[in-house]
């Protein structure tokens, strides 16, 4: 084992480090979706009961026949498996994006366009910062989730952790193909963990003390 | 026909634009004819009302909940847009002016403060200010200047955010925050309701300190009669439907109620209520022998016995009381002590009628201690002193009704004669008043 991180280390870096920026630009793309889909519907509680079942219903998919189903129309590469990420990434953010905004009491919603803010002033100054945590919060479960989902996504050749393990799995008995499994396995969880303290840092740095719990 | 009533409005209000005593910087606000249909109600909330709310007045509309008195208050800054009527403000025709902007230009209170939990104390009251553009220096220096008009001290309260205040302290801010950009008119929706009562009579007590400083216009929803009383000028009772009941002073409407409506709503006590309208400031009160520890108690007597009184009022260095002797008492006594006697009868000069009969029933004396600011003595108030404030104070009522502002609804008219609608509502309220 130890041979085998020795030997590979470099390359074990370069997969950690494209498997984790995956992640988090997917994580992005997925946060300023959501939030802008959440904003579209929270209004509405036919439009919210749609968001709200779509992303049930997607967080069911099988993630890898999902990332097979892509491959036919786009191809190998990166782009299958940055759309499989960036959906899965969406699902829990926007629920928590809808329940957040839903969550805030009329009245400080009547004071803020009491005071003449407008409708997209009100939303950007006083309800996005008031569901930030909760959102937050979504995107944490959203960056557990998608760090294995990266992994999977190798198997459309994408970047990251995933090929150690498809390809240790392709070859299982082989000379080191349990190391490589165990390699792309560990090193997912070690970077959902350093992901989540960064985003726990991020919650600590963005989150008023005011609406601290 | 509507300019039938905007030229009338205009005669009502312009003389009293051009009178306007100086310190007033509220502006006249006029509804005309408006009507408030919500989808699906067969009813409307609001029906064809018409208001006029004199500038730099305390207005308050009560009325039964469902009565559509939220409503009125939100069409005034149209945060509910009317179905059909103008809002006026300042004279300037505001229905369809950009409602945001409209907004800036007119302090907000609802319940609570409704401040923003994610922000400051600061932020929160420099939000109008900002979106208005002033520069930096400009907002902190107004925040400071506005926290110290609320009774709150900057230096303290500035970088707190809302949950780390009171209830009543949330209040203020909220009343800070409204008053930020020194708007000539600020709406308030039940401003008072979510805090207990002790802390409730104290911001009602800013909120006329403050008003007699700024003299805002000032519309005020409340449910509770006796803060409509308490602090309005005027009091407009409204039933289902916005139908205004009696739109009056709260002398008339306490002592003069226009039907069986209002007098149901005014509730019991009415009497009683009246005494809380005048302050012990307004009625005259007398003076008393005044005496000081150390004084030989004889030399009071005598002091006493020539003036006709029967009690001494000993002050200490301070000129505050301390004591509030008889005769008996004095003539047993050798030199007058300097001892505080705790269960002295005092009431502040800001007090109300109601309080001090209150304090007055509980001396034996029958009558209260006056102090003025710091405690110091005024003078001496008695039973017969109230009783005599109250008479005049009803006679008054009855003469300074015919400035009372145009209030009408003219829903209820418009089915039977759409003609000549406005003469005929204007006739009966002349009616009414001079029957009265």
């Amino acid at each position: 084992m130890w041979d085998f991180l020795g030997a590979q280390y470099e390359q074990i870096l370069f997969s950690s480090w494209q498997h984790f920026s995956l992640v988090v630009q997917c994580l992005i793309l997925a946060t300023v979706l959501a939030v802008v889909l959440a904003a579209v519907v929270y209004r509405s509680s036919a439009l919210t009961g749609i968001a709200n079942s779509v992303s049930a219903i997607g967080l069911t998919i099988p993630s890898f026949a999902f990332i097979g189903l892509l491959i036919a129309p786009l191809g190998f590469g990166v782009v299958p498996a940055v759309i499989v990420v960036a959906f899965f990434a969406t699902l829990p953010i926007l629920r928590n994006a809808v329940v957040g905004l839903a969550g805030i009491a009329p009245s400080i919603v009547e004071s803020a366009r009491g005071i003449g803010m407008s409708r997209f002033r009100t939303l950007l100054q006083v309800e996005l910062p008031m569901a930030w945590p909760i959102i937050l919060t979504g995107i944490r479960v959203s960056a557990q989730m998608v760090m294995g989902i990266a992994a999977i996504a190798a198997y459309s050749l994408g970047p990251g952790l995933g090929g150690f393990i498809f390809s240790g799995l392709s070859r299982l008995g082989g000379a080191n193909s349990l190391e490589s499994v165990l390699t792309g396995v560990i090193g997912v969880v070690v970077l959902a963990l350093i992901l989540d303290l960064l985003l726990v840092g991020l919650g600590r740095l963005t989150t008023p003390r005011g609406i601290r719990v | 026909m509507s300019e039938l009533i905007t030229s009338n409005s205009a005669e009502s209000m312009s003389p009293e634009g051009s009178t306007t005593p100086t310190g007033i910087t509220g502006a006249n606000i006029l509804l005309d004819h408006v009507t408030k249909r919500f989808p699906g109600q067969a009813r409307p909330a609001v029906d064809g009302l018409t208001m006029e709310i004199p500038a730099g007045k305390i207005v308050m509309l009560v009325g039964p909940s469902g009565c559509g008195k939220t409503t009125t208050l939100k069409m005034i800054n149209r945060l509910i847009e009317p179905s059909e009527g103008r809002i006026v403000v300042d004279g300037d025709d505001v229905t369809n002016m950009n409602g945001d902007t409209l907004r800036r230009g007119i302090g907000y209170v609802i319940q609570a403060g409704g401040l923003f939990p994610h922000m400051t104390v600061a932020t929160n009251i420099g939000l109008v200010p900002k979106m208005l553009g002033w520069d930096k220096a400009r907002i902190t220096a107004r925040v400071d200047e506005l926290l110290e008009l609320v009774s709150l001290d900057p230096a303290l309260y500035r970088n707190r955010y809302p949950k780390e205040l009171s209830g009543g302290q949330q209040q203020r801010v909220g009343v800070a925050r409204a008053l930020a950009a020194d708007p000539p008119v600020l709406l308030m929706d039940e401003p008072f309701g979510a805090v207990d009562p002790i802390t409730r009579l104290r911001l009602q007590d800013e909120l006329l300190n403050i008003q007699e400083e700024l003299q805002k216009t000032i519309v005020c929803v409340t449910h509770d009669f006796d803060e409509a009383v308490k602090l309005g000028d005027w009091i407009a009772i409204f039933n289902e439907g916005a139908q205004l009941e009696q739109y009056d002073t709260p002398e008339r409407i306490l002592g003069d109620p226009a039907n069986e409506f209002v007098e149901n709503f005014i509730g019991s006590g009415a009497g009683l209520k009246q005494l809380t309208l005048t302050r012990v400031a307004e009625v005259g009160f007398g003076d008393a022998v005044v005496g000081s520890p150390g004084e030989r108690a004889a030399d009071v007597l005598a002091r006493l016995i020539t003036a006709g009184h029967g009690h001494a009022v000993i002050v200490d260095e301070r000129h505050r009381p301390i004591q509030w002797l008889s005769r008996r008492k004095l003539g047993r006594l050798e030199v007058i002590s300097s001892v505080p006697d705790p269960k002295l009868p005092v009431v502040g000069y800001r007090a109300t009628l109601n309080d001090a009969l209150d304090i007055m029933l509980v001396s034996s004396a029958g009558a209260a201690l006056v102090t003025g600011r710091r405690d110091m003595f005024k003078g001496v108030i008695d039973v017969q002193t109230v009783m005599d404030a109250i008479t005049r104070s009803q006679t008054a009522a009855v003469l300074e009704s015919d400035q009372a502002p145009v209030g009408l609804n003219t829903g209820v008219f418009q089915a039977q004669a759409p003609a000549t609608e406005l003469n005929e509502t204007d006739s009966d309220g002349a009616d009414a008043r001079a029957s009265r």
